[in-house]
């Protein structure tokens, strides 16, 4: 064993590699709950990767079959109900976890220097995720598969000049249809997960380059022992790995009981009209977006036409998400955790978080002239709070920052 | 009939609004299905084949699963409940051509694996037991939960020979039935779920021990807090 090793070693720096990333990667000790997720990402884009290539098999990417080959999978595929259901479920559980993976960073200060490449990377990501989850909705080919895509879809043609050009050469036809759904398929299957496996690579490589931050936003490095060991630092191995696979099994449980009890789960992670097949002639009552979208779905429909265009919209509602990547450089306040930041921070942050939640429950509801202003007013919030940043980052008293993390 | 042309040719607002309030306006009885009884199944798909599938497919469906899943044999199928296909591995069909539909009804009779998935099991339960006479309509009835159904009361024959309460119970069969064919992998989902969830209960707690185990380390071994 230790030969072959050594022989491998001579070769490819296979020890180094463990030690570095695993064994003597030092982990701050003081890791709490919302240090959870972005393992469990991991885990959730293993099992979207693994489900998708069993589904790929039996998938029929053509506007003709691809709703029945779907249920195909459901009915006449050996356990296929299954695989199926672990990626739909898997889809809005990638979601729920990569929501309270950016909240973790949104507390502790995690995208503050030194780690803003590992912020940008990971919102890269996250809008990548965003396509993916989109693309893949369109596949099954139901009503809401076509008419969501027809309604999203149809937004870059509200951009001037290029718009209607740009439309169909998004779509390969003038309408959402077969070549649509071929193109969607080919993005779904290779060219996007492709990419997340990159720069989730990436984003890891860059986090073990400048070590994780922590519940009390210390660097652990600035305090090292005689060996070189950061005093509050823990091996990643095996002290993450067995903690985090207890926290595996527990979302595995949490995870399998809506598979096996609920895996349309009332509607938000699959939609009724959705088992009607997609049909170009008869617009369902009622068009929503699944929810992990719908916060940036709001901000669209809050933004008023200028000049007969919904442009503006758009443009909202990608800057939206945009203006995320900018957070390292609007926040200036000196500490980084939520725990000795001013209290006025804590309310402000508590108001954007509300907003985001508010803006994602509008987003599935039906458009009447309160829901509209609320929509307007959540927006004027959720965009204040990135804008006004660099002002109320600096106000109030933050509370000294120990030496060593604490608990 | 006229809500159907209407929907094909008009997207507009109007008629959704409408659409939208005579959905809304019908409150659902609640339809107290079991997936599990299986004589509720036996006797849904008996009235289904009866009574149903003249007109409309459950085309995701094939007859030997139904013979399956339902514990009858696969010659009691074919004798009893297979009137369309020739084998029973073949998908749940009808023999009525859709430009003959077209021409009956207005419109293609829709096919109803998923039925129970798009529209509910407290839809298809109420839908079936709220039809009324009205003779503007072509087939002199209408229907509360879809307005201008262009669907006849087929069941009305069953309706006269049984009590309000037997037919209640036929529907309820027909309801668990089609609840069935929206899913049959409900049937094995429902069973295996508790013994999944329990494996990782039962795995939660080792792993959980086995933590603790090697944290011990952490807090009073070699990795216990440093000055």
């Amino acid at each position: 064993m230790h030969n072959k090793q050594s022989w491998i070693d001579q070769r490819f720096p296979l020890t180094k590699v463990i030690n570095e990333h695993l064994a003597e990667y030092y982990t701050p000790r003081n890791f709490n709950f919302w240090y959870f997720f972005g393992g469990l990402a991991v885990v959730m884009l293993i099992m979207q990767l693994v489900t998708g290539i069993f589904l790929t098999m039996h998938y029929k990417p053509d506007a003709e079959y691809a709703f029945a080959s779907v249920e195909y999978i459901m009915r006449d595929v050996e356990w296929g109900w299954f695989i199926r259901y672990m990626h739909s479920t898997g889809a809005s559980a990638f979601f729920v976890i990569i929501y309270l993976h950016m909240m973790r960073a949104l507390l502790y200060g995690s995208y503050k220097g030194p780690r803003e490449l590992i912020w940008i990377l990971g919102m890269v990501l996250y809008i990548l995720l965003l396509a993916e989850a989109f693309m893949g909705y369109v596949l099954p080919w139901g009503q809401m598969s076509f008419w969501g895509a027809q309604v999203i879809i149809s937004l870059f043609g509200s951009v001037p000049i290029v718009g209607p050009d740009l439309l169909v050469w998004i779509l390969g036809d003038y309408a959402v249809g077969d070549a649509t759904l071929n193109r969607f398929f080919s993005l779904h299957v290779v060219v996007i997960p492709l990419i997340l496996v990159v720069l989730v690579f990436l984003h890891i490589v860059a986090l073990h380059h400048v070590g994780s931050n922590n519940p009390d936003g210390i660097e652990i490095k600035k305090n090292k022992d005689a060996d070189g060991i950061p005093k509050d630092g823990i091996p990643f191995h095996p002290y993450f790995t067995i903690k985090d696979s207890v926290v595996v099994v527990g979302f595995l449980w949490i995870f399998c009981a809506v598979v096996f009890y609920a895996p349309a789960l009332n509607g938000y992670f699959l939609e009724a009209p959705n088992f009607i097949e997609a049909n170009p002639l008869k617009t369902p009552e009622h068009i929503a977006p699944l929810w992990y979208l719908t916060p940036y779905y709001s901000v669209l429909r809050a933004i008023p036409p200028l000049f007969g265009s919904q442009f503006p919209g758009v443009l909202g509602m990608f800057a939206a998400l945009g203006v995320f990547f900018l957070l390292p450089w609007l926040d200036r306040s000196p500490v980084k955790s939520i725990r000795y930041r001013s209290p006025i921070y804590k309310w402000i942050l508590g108001a954007f978080v509300v907003s985001f939640i508010m803006l994602g429950w509008l987003g599935v509801q039906p458009v009447t002239p309160l829901y509209v202003l609320l929509a307007r007013i959540f927006t004027t919030l959720y965009f204040s709070f990135f804008i006004l940043m660099p002002w109320f980052s600096t106000l109030g008293k933050t509370k000294e920052v120990p030496e060593r993390v604490t608990g | 009939m006229r809500i159907k042309l209407k929907l094909i040719v008009g997207l507009s607002v109007l008629l959704f609004s409408v659409n939208i309030f005579a959905a809304g306006k019908v409150p659902l009885d609640h339809a107290n299905t079991d997936i599990f009884d299986e004589a509720s199944l036996q006797n849904g798909a008996k009235l289904f084949m009866n009574y149903c599938s003249g007109c409309h497919e459950i085309s995701l469906m094939r007859y030997n699963r139904i013979a399956k899943d339902l514990n009858l044999t696969e010659e009691h199928v074919a004798k009893n409940l297979m009137f369309a296909g020739n084998k029973v591995g073949e998908a749940i069909t009808t023999a009525m051509p859709e430009d003959v539909a077209a021409k009956w009804f207005g419109g293609v009779p829709p096919d109803l694996s998923l039925v129970s998935r798009s529209k509910g099991t407290d839809w298809i339960y109420t839908y079936l037991r709220s039809f009324y006479d009205d003779e503007e309509r072509i087939f002199g009835v209408n229907n509360k939960v879809l307005v201008n159904a262009s669907m006849p009361d087929i069941l009305w024959s069953l309706r006269e020979s049984q009590s309000e309460e037997e037919f209640d119970q036929s529907v309820l069969d027909i309801t668990n039935f089609l609840d069935y064919v929206g899913e049959p992998a409900k049937l094995i989902r429902l069973k295996l779920g508790k013994w999944v969830l329990l494996f990782l209960g039962i795995l939660f707690i080792l792993a959980y021990m086995l933590k603790k185990e090697y944290w011990k380390d952490v807090k009073y071994g070699i990795w216990r807090p440093r000055d």
